[in-house]
């Protein structure tokens, strides 16, 4: 039968609100108020998940956000399920459903619990010493090992909640809501300055506002009815903002902080729907108060990781907070004051202590004097050498320490029963954030701790974070700081009389003698990832010195809980082992986040079709309507093609490639970048940023431009068109747009500040529609008669303005295709019903609209290059066989010097070429590899197949490729190395369709 | 994240602006004029040093200006910035 350990009231929990829920399928109840953990330990269950690597039977261990055993799945929806939740953070409410990780078939009988047996075969780094051989079976070991290791399971389809985003300012940013985080807020808000002030926890008041000894007084109050009191105060501050259930996950450089807020996760489930369940607050303060309190370190021993085995202050935080007794016969285990503290409380609930085991030799406060008064069992200089139970600790066996803590006084041994036992091995400042933000740690060898020493930006940590455990500290130094910090010279908090013991001593031993060898023992360090004292000693043995090393051999701290327990004592015993100090080791490095943020928190609002920007052509509803494909260039959906009833992409595209030859073929080429250029250098600029000459363009004529990296690459082209004396328009790749404006921009303000050259981007400012074939001339004729087509007045490579109905076109008689063709330019907004006009207009030609892969076919034909599927950031122009547009009597342009360097001159560089297959209908794979000699060992590998297609106009397949020498092998004979077979083919001229260019010109 | 002080705009986030590398490392006049080796200093060979650096920024989601800036980059200070064609106001 189930035991009810509610036994005590506490204002935190409304016990007239019922809260059912399920755990590992069994219905239990709590509160409102309750975490999982706490419910749990009300209902006496204690066992509630296996560890890691030896399937250890593991309870709750604290009651925070540094549990490192208690972390549970929620939830069974296949899209909704979480891992990794800790059940010290989780509160419940009506529905909760959550389960044990790491065991099969149950937490009660788990299969992989032999691993315990086995656990001499599994040491530090046992699987990079046992599966390196035979080295080509990894990958089988692998799908083993990946199979069986793992914590919680993802969810295996996609997060139906909503997530957000949000930019806060502040002038005083105070993280962690205790006692010295609500002086800070306090201050700084009255002080007139922005104040924000965040918690972890549902409530704020730290430790403080459940402490209840009558040792610990300010002004003559309990601290915990001071500290309600201000809290009653804080509420009605209007410079201030709290937000509670907020983590902060990182702290950056130049005081900006992600902060992860927790809006829905503790509400029923029938109240979390459509509202936003995470918020990423994206914080940018002026300040920074680091005031995150400290995490209480647990003691180093064998058989230290039991259920029924937890922190001291989380077994006062279950009966002073929750009203929940975590045992009925307690144990604490100590080597400092708080201990007593707890289990003062404790005994002042009734909760029975049967015992106090303190390592101290002596300690002689109000505390240790009121436990002995109450009649508490104290054993001083004694150490726990082990536990029993194993679904719960059942007995305790301890001995006498010699003086020197390293071994006994004696041999005897004394058990004691218990079913709960409280450890304490100080307090370690929680550092995290601060280290993440650049600052430099000191050690202090008094109580062994790191604390903040020099502060990177502009911020203070205070409170047991700056390593001020007592309250007179804790307000004294806080106060102080604050006044220096802020500028100000008095605060509320000057003249507080406080009350609290005094000369509180630490006995710090990192890792507690045993009656057995090290190597028979399992003194845990870290308890997620199972690393022992003597996996850390192994490495050191092994050879491992730097702290770094240590972690990821062993796994210490590498954990979902980021080993925040445990970290400290792995730092002490590496330290102890190699005789040096811990101050002198330094620490690991803390990375964010702080704790594990899910995925939806991280995206927010960047899911779906709002993942990226896409950008569309004004044509688009056009090509919807008329059932194209798209494909994604850059950030814009293009037209791919545009298939008929049951065509295949093949079909199509061989169809539209005919009819673009043969009749009329219509693209969308709205897309290319567009930059106008003007001003009075416009010609010079031109010159100096493209490989050809420009000067002499005459106003009404285009050309093709290649434009260059400094290290000669080719980085760009497109056409450029003069409009006027001083007015160009420049085209660019669709996909390198932005790159081209933003380099030329650099070159105009940082090379070249004398020219009077001004660039826009236009890009979309135009719509494109690009006609080409023999009949395009036709039905240009048709759509603006008064324009004189011939090619005297018009011949290829010019522009003309003109009006369609009114409408102001740009149109140059320019081609990508080798077709006789035209591109009609407009202002965008008329771009939809130019298109429809020429679709008009063709339709006696059955005008063909085609996509980029018929466009892409069709250029392939002719030899022309696509800057990035052609080149690859590694050819010059002289590689791609194109020196006829490389200005020999040009003095400079960008790149030039780079194409007379030894490297760029080389003979046997890769260099573009055409491919024809021995069998036509054979179509290469882009990027297949080309060999000449499949037998040589290794085999050379030449180049590469840059473009591949059937080409419908020459009945045969064709490819580009780019071939070490290729210049000078036309006509060799060279293969195609495909995975099972080889593939014949010559090198030709990259040129295959019209190598006169009559039909340009036609 | 850095705050940036755009010589143009003021102070805004590091995401607005692109990082332009090593500063006042001026393209030859006369490119033709070098050797190998001095157009490959001019072309390749760039510092990186903990501790005070000149860089290139551009506000590229901005005003699209280039400036310069100096930064130790040991500890992410931002030490002054300057419009291209300035002279560095600190050593």
């Amino acid at each position: 039968m189930l035991k009810n350990l509610r036994v005590t009231t506490s204002k935190y929990i409304d016990k007239t609100s019922r809260v059912s829920f399920k755990f590992n399928g069994k219905a239990y109840f709590g509160y409102k108020g309750d975490t999982l953990a706490s419910a749990l330990l009300a209902n006496d269950v204690h066992l509630v998940g296996r560890s890691f690597k030896y399937h250890r039977p593991r309870g709750i261990m604290t009651s925070g956000s540094e549990e490192p055993n208690a972390i549970v799945q929620v939830n069974n929806n296949t899209a909704l399920t979480e891992p990794n939740v800790r059940a010290t953070e989780l509160e419940i409410y009506h529905g909760l459903e959550a389960t044990s990780q790491n065991c099969w078939p149950s937490v009660n009988f788990d299969i992989g619990g032999i691993n315990n047996f086995l656990s001499p075969l599994l040491p530090a780094g046992f699987y990079y010493k046992t599966f390196m051989w035979p080295a080509n079976f990894w990958e089988k070991y692998e799908y083993v090992i990946r199979h069986s290791a793992g914590l919680g399971k993802s969810p295996t389809e996609p997060d139906p909640d909503i997530y957000d985003h949000k930019y806060i300012h502040c002038d005083v940013l105070v993280i962690g809501a205790g006692i010295s985080g609500i002086m800070a807020a306090k201050t700084a808000a009255k002080n007139n300055l922005k104040t924000l002030l965040l918690d972890e926890k549902n409530e704020i008041g730290g430790s403080t506002i459940f402490q209840n000894s009558k040792h610990v007084k300010i002004n003559d109050q309990n601290s915990s009815t001071w500290l309600e009191n201000e809290i009653k105060e804080l509420r009605n501050i209007e410079n201030l903002e709290i937000k509670t259930r907020t983590s902060v996950a990182a702290y950056h450089g130049y005081n900006y902080l992600l902060a992860r807020e927790n809006l829905t996760d503790h509400l029923p489930k029938n109240e979390k729907n459509k509202k936003i369940r995470q918020r990423l607050l994206k914080i940018r303060a002026k300040k920074v108060i680091v005031a995150t309190g400290s995490l209480e370190r647990p003691l180093v021993f064998n058989n230290n990781d039991r259920p029924g085995i937890m922190l001291s202050s989380a077994v006062k935080k279950y009966a002073d907070y929750y009203g929940v007794a975590t045992g009925q016969k307690n144990i604490f285990f100590t080597n400092n004051d708080t201990a007593y503290e707890s289990a003062i409380s404790l005994n002042k609930k009734g909760i029975k202590v049967e015992a106090i085991i303190d390592i101290r030799e002596q300690s002689n406060t109000a505390f240790t004097k009121e436990a002995e008064d109450l009649g508490i069992k104290v054993y001083r200089s004694y150490t726990v050498v082990n536990t029993e139970g194993y679904k719960k600790i059942n007995k305790i066996t301890i001995m006498e320490l010699s003086s020197n803590g390293q071994s006994f006084a004696n041999q005897e041994k004394i058990e004691l029963d218990c079913d709960c036992l409280a450890i304490t091995g100080g307090w370690t400042p929680a550092v995290h954030l601060f280290t993440q933000s650049g600052g430099k740690l000191k050690f202090r060898e008094k109580d062994q701790v790191f604390i903040p020493d020099l502060y990177p930006s502009d911020q203070i940590s205070i409170g047991s974070s700056n390593g001020d455990f007592e309250l007179d500290d804790i307000i004294k130094n806080s106060t102080k700081s604050l006044k220096e910090f802020l500028n100000i010279k008095e605060t509320e908090f000057d003249n507080l009389e406080i009350n609290c013991p005094k000369d509180k001593e630490i006995r710090n031993i990192w890792l507690l003698p045993s009656d057995k060898v090290l190597g028979k023992t399992k003194p845990f360090v870290d308890y997620q990832n199972d690393a022992t004292a003597k996996d850390i000693k192994l490495a050191l043995r092994e050879g491992f010195k730097s702290i770094e090393h240590v972690k990821r051999y062993t796994t210490t701290g590498m954990g979902t809980d980021q080993g925040k327990l445990g970290n400290m004592h792995a730092l002490g015993i590496i330290a102890d082992t190699a005789g040096i100090k811990v101050g002198e080791l330094g620490t690991t490095t803390f990375r964010p986040p702080y704790t594990p943020l899910t995925f939806g928190t991280m995206v927010g609002r960047n899911v779906g079709e709002y993942f990226d920007a896409f950008r569309r052509t004004p044509m688009n509803d056009w090509h919807i309507e008329n059932k194209a494909e798209f494909e994604n260039v850059g950030q814009w959906k293009r037209a791919w093609y545009y298939p008929k009833k049951d065509e295949t992409m093949h079909d199509a595209v061989q169809r539209e490639s005919k009819a673009a030859r043969y009749s009329a073929g219509i693209l969308d080429a709205s897309t290319l970048g567009k930059i106008d250029i003007q001003g009075t250098d416009s010609s010079e600029f031109l010159n100096r940023v493209y490989t050809n000459a420009w000067s002499k363009l005459a106003i009404g004529k285009c050309r093709y431009g290649l434009m260059l990296n400094e290290d000669g690459m080719v980085y760009d082209d497109g056409v450029t068109t003069r409009l006027d004396e001083n007015h160009y328009i420049m085209t660019t790749t669709t996909g390198g747009a932005a790159n081209v404006l933003s380099k030329l921009e650099d070159y105009l303000q940082t090379e070249w500040p004398e020219l009077d050259v001004y660039l826009s981007s236009v890009t979309d400012h135009y719509a494109t529609a690009s006609v080409c074939g023999p009949n395009s001339k036709k039905i240009l004729n048709k759509i603006i008669p008064d324009l004189d087509l011939s090619d005297e007045s018009f011949p290829h490579m010019s522009f003309k303005n003109a009006k369609i109905d009114n409408i102001k076109c740009r149109v140059m008689r320019i081609s990508f295709t080798g077709e006789h063709s035209y591109e009609i330019n407009v202002q965008a907004n008329f771009g939809k019903s130019i298109w429809e006009k020429c679709m008009d207009a063709g339709q006696e030609f059955k005008i063909t609209p085609y996509g980029t892969e018929t466009m892409h076919l069709l250029r392939a034909e002719k030899g022309f290059i696509i800057v990035g599927q052609d080149t690859d950031g590694t050819m010059t122009p002289i590689d791609l066989q194109m020196d006829w547009i490389v200005s020999k009597k040009k003095y400079d342009f960008i790149g030039k010097r780079s194409l007379y360097r030894s490297d760029t001159m080389k003979e046997d560089r890769k260099q573009l070429v055409g491919l024809i297959t021995d069998n036509p209908s054979e179509v290469l794979e882009e990027g297949a590899q080309i060999v000449a000699n499949t037998n040589a060992t290794p085999v050379a590998m030449l180049g590469h197949v840059t473009s591949s297609y059937y080409s419908p106009n020459l009945n045969k397949s064709i490819a580009l490729a780019v071939v070490r020498g290729g210049k000078n092998m036309m006509g060799q004979k060279l293969i195609i190395a495909m995975e099972n077979k080889n593939i014949n083919v010559t090198i030709v001229d990259p040129v295959f369709f019209d190598k006169e260019n009559v039909r340009l010109n036609a | 994240m850095f705050l940036i002080t755009c010589p143009f705009c003021g102070e805004r986030e590091q995401s607005e602006f692109k990082a332009g590398g090593e500063a006042h490392i001026e393209r030859p006049k006369q490119p033709t004029e070098l050797s190998d080796d001095e157009w490959a200093e001019y072309l390749f060979m760039r510092k990186n040093i903990k501790g005070v650096q000149f860089e290139r920024w551009n506000h590229a989601h901005g005003c699209r200006k280039w400036f310069n800036m100096i930064r130790d980059t040991s500890n992410d200070t931002i030490k002054a910035v300057y419009k291209m064609g300035e002279k560095p106001p600190v050593k």
